[in-house]
């Protein structure tokens, strides 16, 4: 049930007209007025013409995940009217354009309707199809801003910053913000009983969604070379990269650009470029999706081989094949760890949410780097296109990117003969140099059989030794990966486990959960392969719930393979319809879990 | 095994260039290629041109795909890096590896299947972006590695070794460059070292995109009669066009060039390349007359050399792009952000 400060709006339009800038208009206007907001998209994979809707979940306790509830529908597609009206909560309330009185609104007796005429008043106060069509958006903001008493000093600030000098728009957008706003205050009983009040609770945060704070991470992560082929819902990554970089990147003296941007042929000419890039020294990544993971696969193999560095950042969507481009999903698990074929393994990173984006990016290059393989971060569309509330995000002076092992010139000098795939240190990582550099370091870079001096091989030991070399530099990667988040409450023979996305739905659930006297340990992995407290925590739990957003239970898999998690114990709850995962979903299956006897 | 390093000795009277090195320092491991492959002698070709071209042989980055011809870049410059990477995708690797640093000198060798097949994509796109580098295909019409199955170059009617002869239309590497606007467009013969040294030098020092297409017969599976990459079908079909000399920066033209048929074009670098027209009428320096006269040769049957396109006025792919002119990969990371109180104005905006 709703309550102040806790009420779910959900916006349904039509893709093209316009509704989006409307929509952040609403979000950001509650968010400075100090009330925590998550915002999320569904969108169709189309221009214009099909349904799109905008879900704004006001949420004192800083909920960071979707409610899957809806306290206001704002019903602007007849299309979609039918379904809008079926999904409001018993006690909510249904807005609509009521130009158009609709005949089917008494099929739900239990819920409350504001008609409020929106085309008529735009109709009757502004010139031009286009503008009638925008502003009926802005209209519907000026009516919920009544409805949930939203601050209009606000919104006019906002306006006034996004519109700066042009005056007769602030002034239009404000108009329609007032047709809508005192038509309803007019005709009905303003505010609604649970509205928008005044918190303090966003101070040191920002809404920003992954993608953007991932292409802010490779800018601050010193990346020169971003190689891509466009694909959603990754695309935005890379626009966010191309644009802080057009904001800051620029030699003084000559004014141009310190990075290269190349839009490629297709995924595997992007990860080719990737892994030129860093042979030869740069910071190189490149942003995809599941169908762009499986055409770089060959290349990925080969760079873990040949032992190349390389940023890809995997926003998952909903597979298989073309699948559902738009939804997002957790499918690409094991297709990513172990891409390619023969026997490889990569490092994965799993951000949770926008700022963990920021800062994963940077630990991704360092960590390509001082491994010298590819280092995969594992997104998803629900993160890296949806708008989150996280905290500032913050950048340490005195951090030092790590290079990873590179011997110039002067270190070249000190050792006899160079060899490139030799274990000099113990810890499975061998030195490398960069072209150009000196003569003595070159070297032939090779998918071939090759041995630990660098040379062609087809000799059965000289292969398997570097077979085996490269399981030492695994086991080290496994010291070097960001460790788990573990939450021990108290003493309990259950946990929850889960990975990215899923960590706000599973906290909220934690404290539902805990609410109804059921007390579970919890695990957000960060990285794969697992460190050494995932091992123990499995060994630890009779039961372990792992929640996850794909059908095949990949996550599970993956624990039994690299943490010796015992099947018995791992207990699968999967979410993989394609809408991000929702904390009610999350306390229910634990529920029905434990109602089957499972313990706990 | 398929690795053994050739020992390094120079006979005292070999002759030294400014960098007081000897052909034998430009040299690889002993090719595992059939004896009389045409590749050796490309091979041979280049390491003649980059060590007349005086490249330190660290500055030079070798870059191949998978196939016969890939295999190369292991026979000459053993003191240069060398990315032999998946089958043909040398052309993005090369791309990455030129925008992460522009100073050093990009060669590709590749072949008919790796350029023309499986690789043919990236082979038109590298064109298109104008990436600095020489390009060259290793052009024999057959793949070796698998036996002998046609390659997309076989012209129709050449006969296989056994089975049916080639009845699809062949990819010309050097019509398809005309068309997509490579800036450097050249094609020899592996059995003419005279014409191709100074093709790869041309193509070495060009800025931009240099291909050049080497017929190079496979003797065991493509030099039977009947076939039209074999050694003997192109000596007596191949025709020189314009061949051309390479003058280093700061060099006379001391060659006597015959009254209107030599055309000096200078290179980005200072160097220069004197065209000479074997037949009066060929224009090299217009796309349009080029494809043309190419395309009535062929129909003919004849398998024409030389430079046969140049363009040294359009940019490279770094100065089409905006780039610095330092590379890359030399820039400081701690000068490519703009700190916490930059990190502080950005987030001001998602407020």
């Amino acid at each position: 049930m709703a309550a102040n400060n806790d009420i779910v709006i959900k916006i349904a339009t039509v893709n093209g007209t316009g509704s989006a800038s409307a929509n952040g208009l609403l979000r950001k206007a509650i968010f400075r007025m100090g009330v925590p907001v998550v915002g999320k998209n569904y969108f169709p994979s189309n221009i214009q013409g099909l349904p799109t809707w905008y879900e704004i979940r006001v949420t004192a306790d800083g909920h960071q995940s979707r409610s899957n509830r809806v306290d206001i529908m704002v019903a602007m597609n007849a299309q979609t009217y039918k379904k809008d009206m079926a999904e409001v909560e018993p006690g909510g309330w249904l807005l609509y354009d009521s130009t158009w009185p609709r005949s089917d609104l008494l099929d739900r007796e239990d819920i409350s309707v504001i008609g409020i005429p929106l085309s008529r008043l735009c109709n009757e106060h502004f010139d031009g199809v286009r503008a009638r069509i925008l502003m009926k958006n802005i209209a519907y903001v000026g009516a919920l801003a009544a409805l949930l008493d939203l601050d209009l000093a606000v919104i006019t600030g906002l306006l006034e910053e996004t519109f700066g000098d042009k005056q007769h728009l602030i002034a239009s957008n404000m108009e329609a913000i007032r047709l809508g706003y005192d038509y309803a205050t007019e005709h009905f009983s303003c505010p609604l009983p649970h509205k928008v009040e005044a918190m303090d609770a966003t101070k040191g945060h920002i809404v920003i969604d992954g993608n953007t704070a991932a292409g802010l991470g490779c800018m601050y992560a010193g990346a020169t070379v971003g190689a891509w082929y466009p694909i959603t819902p990754s695309t935005s990554l890379m626009d966010a990269f191309r644009s802080f970089c057009s904001e800051f990147r620029f030699e003084a003296e000559s004014g141009k650009r310190t990075y290269a941007i190349i839009q490629a042929e297709d995924e595997l000419a992007a990860i080719g470029m990737v892994l030129g890039a860093s042979w030869n020294g740069a910071r190189a990544f490149t942003p995809t999706s599941g169908p762009g993971i499986s055409l770089m696969s060959e290349f990925i193999g080969f760079a873990y081989y040949a032992e190349i560095p390389a940023v890809i950042f995997n926003v998952q969507r909903t597979g298989p094949s073309t699948g559902m481009p738009t939804r997002t999903q957790q499918s690409d698990i094991l297709a990513c760890a172990y891409a390619s074929h023969g026997d490889t393994r990569h490092v994965l990173l799993f951000p949770a949410d926008p700022e963990e984006c920021f800062y994963t990016a940077q630990q991704a290059f360092d960590l390509s780097e001082r491994l010298q393989t590819p280092v995969m971060v594992l997104s998803d569309l629900d993160i890296g296109m949806n708008d989150w509330m996280v905290p500032d995000l913050e950048w340490d002076e005195s951090y030092v990117h790590d290079r990873g092992k590179v011997l110039d010139s002067e270190a070249l000098e000190k050792i006899e003969k160079f060899y490139r795939y030799l274990d000099v240190d113990g810890d499975g990582i061998p030195y490398r140099t960069l072209p150009g550099v000196d003569p003595k370091g070159a070297y032939f870079t090779r998918g071939s059989g090759h041995t630990r001096h660098g040379a062609y091989t087809e000799d059965s030991d000289a292969y398997q030794d570097v077979m085996d070399r490269l399981l030492v530099k695994w086991e080290t990667a496994r010291t070097l990966v960001p460790k788990a988040e573990i939450r021990y409450s108290k003493f309990n023979k259950a946990a929850l486990l889960t990975v990215g996305s899923g960590h706000g739905a599973c906290v909220e659930a934690l404290e539902r959960l805990s609410a109804e006297n059921v007390g579970l340990n919890y695990c957000r992995l960060r990285a794969f392969p697992f460190d050494d407290s995932v091992r123990e925590f499995l060994a630890q739990h009779e039961v372990v719930y792992v929640v996850e957003q794909n059908r095949d239970a990949q996550l599970r898999t993956l624990l039994m393979l690299d943490a010796d998690g015992d099947p018995a114990r791992l207990v699968s709850l999967l979410h993989y319809n394609g809408m991000p995962i929702n904390a009610g979903f999350v306390v229910d299956a634990v529920q029905a879990e434990r109602s089957k006897g499972r313990a706990a | 095994m398929s690795y053994i390093a050739k020992p390094k000795v120079a006979h005292p009277s070999l002759k030294r260039n400014k960098l007081g090195l000897t052909t034998r320092d430009y040299e690889g491991a002993v090719s595992t290629l059939c004896a009389g492959c045409g590749h050796d002698s490309v091979t041979a070709a280049i390491v003649q041109a980059v060590y007349e071209l005086d490249i330190e042989p660290h500055r030079l980055a070798k870059m191949s795909g998978i196939g016969c011809s890939s295999k190369t870049p292991a026979y000459f410059a053993s003191e240069s890096h060398g990315f032999n990477s998946v089958h043909g995708r040398m052309p993005s690797v090369t791309t990455g590896a030129n925008m992460a640093n522009r100073d050093l000198t990009y060669i590709g060798v590749s072949g008919d299947g790796d350029s023309l097949s499986i690789g043919v994509g990236q082979f038109l796109h590298a064109i298109r972006r104008n990436l600095n580098m020489c390009y060259m295909i290793e052009n024999n019409g057959v793949y070796g590695l698998t036996k002998g199955q046609f390659s997309a170059s076989a012209d129709v009617g050449s006969k296989p070794k056994k089975g049916q002869p080639n009845q699809q239309e062949p990819i010309d590497p050097v019509s398809v460059a005309l068309s997509l606007g490579a800036t450097y467009i050249a094609r020899g013969f592996s059995g003419d070292k005279a014409q191709l040294v100074p093709l790869i030098k041309g193509a070495l020092k060009h800025g931009g995109f240099a291909l050049v297409d080497v017929i190079s017969p496979c003797v065991t599976f493509n030099d039977h009669e009947g076939s039209t990459k074999s050694y003997a079908h192109t000596r007596q079909f191949y025709h020189h066009v314009v061949d051309m000399d390479y003058v280093p920066p700061a060099a006379e033209i001391r060659a006597a060039y015959e009254e209107g048929s030599a055309m000096p074009v200078e290179l980005h670098d200072g160097s220069r390349i004197v065209l000479r027209k074997i037949d009066g009428d060929y224009d090299p320096t217009s796309r349009a007359a080029a494809f043309k006269y190419l395309r009535q040769r062929f129909n003919e049957g004849e398998i024409i050399t030389g430079l046969l396109y140049i363009d040294e006025e359009r940019d490279e792919m770094h100065d089409l792009m905006g780039n610095v002119d330092r590379p890359l990969s030399e820039l400081s990371l701690d000068t490519l952000h703009p700190g916490a109180a930059g990190l502080g104005k950005v987030l001001g905006r998602y407020k």
